[in-house]
């Protein structure tokens, strides 16, 4: 009862988050709305008895996601668009399209999936020290493939993003 | 063990006790709410008085001493002065997102405290990844701050944010990396079994706390600097810099909401001093196996208060970073350094295993070189690159 309840609660503010970015005009607002959906996805974790993976769900997605997606709106363009405005793209069929597959593929291999079978009360409970040792034995070159290609990213990233001042400049002051 | 000790959690029993077994772990969480929201509340209320009178003394003034004798009653006063206060939303704020941001800020901080071991069965919830749950549930405020300072449609604001979110997602790092050392060598990411992994004492009777040993040491002191720019802080209180942008995501706030920013701010700070303490000084345990005899909270408190004062002294001593040189302490000087004591940890550990007479202080004098020569050397290095005049690239 109580579970139920409390799976309900975290499945509204999933929906409402996800909806909510969707459907607000205001970017800023779009991406904090993303944000509540990403914490919900984490309470459902919780929920599951998947500790590491709802704390490591706020940690990176709430914590630092939501961050980079404000960050971007910001440094890139106007957060408000014209009131009144309509904006429809001229591609929207396209879109749907692409959505329709999508969510056709994902349903598809969601119903198919041999995990829906429910098993006979198993506690579902996944460890950290479990999953820490699982990461640094059988899939420790998975692990190590991630992090060079992340470091290789941020090094990039740096070097596009640092303009060395011109030699020739006079100082500013 | 005596029952000052368990009084509390006694009481606790006791007062579930008294209403039907069904409902009885639900009032045991209420109660622990409860304890945990008015003590640190009073905390907070304590604190304000505290540092501002410590303030004045070590500034050679009085500080407040008003209201109530010698000014006691002042938290008291400026709550009132807070809750009749008007709350003024600016005309053009973006009005849902302004009262949602101290909200946001406040609640998450309020859930870090429920993995804290205040005492000896004094855990709100043993989570198995307790750190894990701390560091995830702070991370929250980064956004929080965001929202105030965008939804007030205020330069300053705006600017404040900015430099406050810099500052966290700089300082998260070390902070993270230098509980990493004492998670390793516990084995656990669970509060309480790092509390119980410090919880023997040697032939002399000292306690094995973390911070007795060279990595923990520096640990510790990485770790309380990396803290203070977290929680926003002097000398790291750039995010605010009141001689430079008002108040920054604080200047359209007023009344409750500001109060509540403030206590938002005071608990995170006592939040991670209550982690640092849990972590390096040993938890509840007693330093010396002969004064076991203290009740374990009351040692919780001591190490608390201490680390509160050295805030506060902090605060009154050092004067105010440029936003150049907090992040070049950051990342060139916290960061290696976490990195290089991490190392020194598992030199520690593995040297461990030596026996003979002199393995002590050789193993001593080998780990404390090995992190102070790196000290000293990337010290250098960020002084002669903090006394160079600012580039400016981007602002032309």
């Amino acid at each position: 009862m109580l579970n139920e309840i409390a799976f309900l609660l975290c499945a509204s503010i999933i929906l409402a988050g996800a909806v909510g970015a969707m459907m607000l005009r205001n970017l800023v607002h779009c991406a904090l709305c993303a944000a509540g959906a990403f914490a919900g996805l984490a309470a459902i974790y919780l929920q599951l008895n998947a500790e590491f993976a709802g704390f490591a769900q706020l940690l990176v997605y709430v914590g630092a996601v939501a961050i980079l997606i404000v960050f971007t709106i910001l440094l890139t363009r106007s957060t408000e668009l014209q009131p009144g405005a309509v904006h429809h793209s001229s591609s929207w069929w396209m879109g749907l399209l692409v959505g329709g597959l999508v969510l056709a593929c994902l349903v598809g291999s969601i119903m198919s999936s041999p995990s829906l079978v429910r098993l006979p009360s198993q506690p579902a409970s996944a460890p950290v020290k479990g999953i820490g040792e699982q990461l640094m034995s059988q899939y420790i070159m998975p692990l190590e493939t991630i992090g060079l290609l992340l470091t290789s990213a941020l090094l990039g990233a740096v070097v596009i993003a640092v303009r060395e001042p011109e030699k020739s400049d006079p100082p500013a002051r | 063990m005596n029952g000052l000790d368990q009084v509390f959690v006694r009481l606790c029993h006791w007062f579930a006790g008294l209403f039907p077994a069904s409902v009885q772990p639900l009032i045991a969480c209420i109660v622990a709410i409860t304890a945990i929201m008015v003590v640190f509340a009073s905390c907070f209320a304590l604190t304000t008085i505290v540092e501002r009178k410590v303030l004045g003394r070590m500034q050679n003034r009085f500080g407040p001493n008003r209201v109530g004798p010698w000014g006691l009653l002042q938290p008291l006063a400026d709550g009132l002065k807070m809750l009749t206060k008007e709350d003024i939303v600016p005309y053009s704020a973006d009005k849902t997102v302004h009262f949602l941001a101290p909200l946001a800020l406040t609640v998450p901080i309020w859930l870090a405290f429920a993995v804290l071991p205040f005492g000896r069965n004094m855990t709100a919830v043993n989570f198995n990844s307790g750190v894990l749950f701390f560091f995830a549930v702070g991370s929250a405020s980064e956004l929080a701050v965001f929202m105030a300072g965008w939804s007030s449609q205020n330069k300053y604001s705006l600017i404040g944010a900015m430099r406050a979110i810099a500052q966290m997602i700089s300082y998260e790092v070390p902070l993270v990396l230098s509980t990493v050392p004492v998670l390793m060598l516990a084995g656990s990411l669970s509060l309480n079994d790092i509390v119980a992994a410090q919880g023997t004492y040697t032939i002399g009777g000292l306690a094995r706390w973390n911070v007795f040993t060279p990595w923990g040491l520096a640990g510790l002191l990485l770790f309380l600097i990396a803290a203070t720019a977290e929680s926003n802080r002097s000398p790291f209180d750039l995010p605010e810099g009141e001689s430079e942008i008002i108040a920054g995501f604080l200047t359209e706030y007023s009344g409750f909401k500001y109060a509540l920013f403030f206590l938002g701010e005071y608990l995170g700070l006592f939040a991670i001093t209550g982690l640092a303490v849990t972590l390096f000084l040993g938890g509840w345990h007693a330093p010396f196996q002969w004064l076991e005899w203290v009740p374990s909270w009351l040692w919780f408190a001591a190490k608390f208060g201490a680390l509160i004062f050295l805030f506060i002294w902090v605060r009154a001593t050092l004067p105010r970073l440029r936003l150049d040189q907090l992040l070049n302490f950051s990342w060139r000087f916290m960061v290696p350094l976490c990195l290089i004591n991490l190392l020194v940890a598992v030199a520690w550990y593995w040297s461990g295993a030596w026996k003979s007479v002199v393995a002590m202080p050789v193993r001593w004098l080998l780990c404390a070189a090995l992190i102070a020569l790196p000290y000293h050397w990337l010290g250098r290095a960020l002084r002669s690159a903090s006394q160079s005049p600012r580039k400016y690239i981007y602002a032309e």
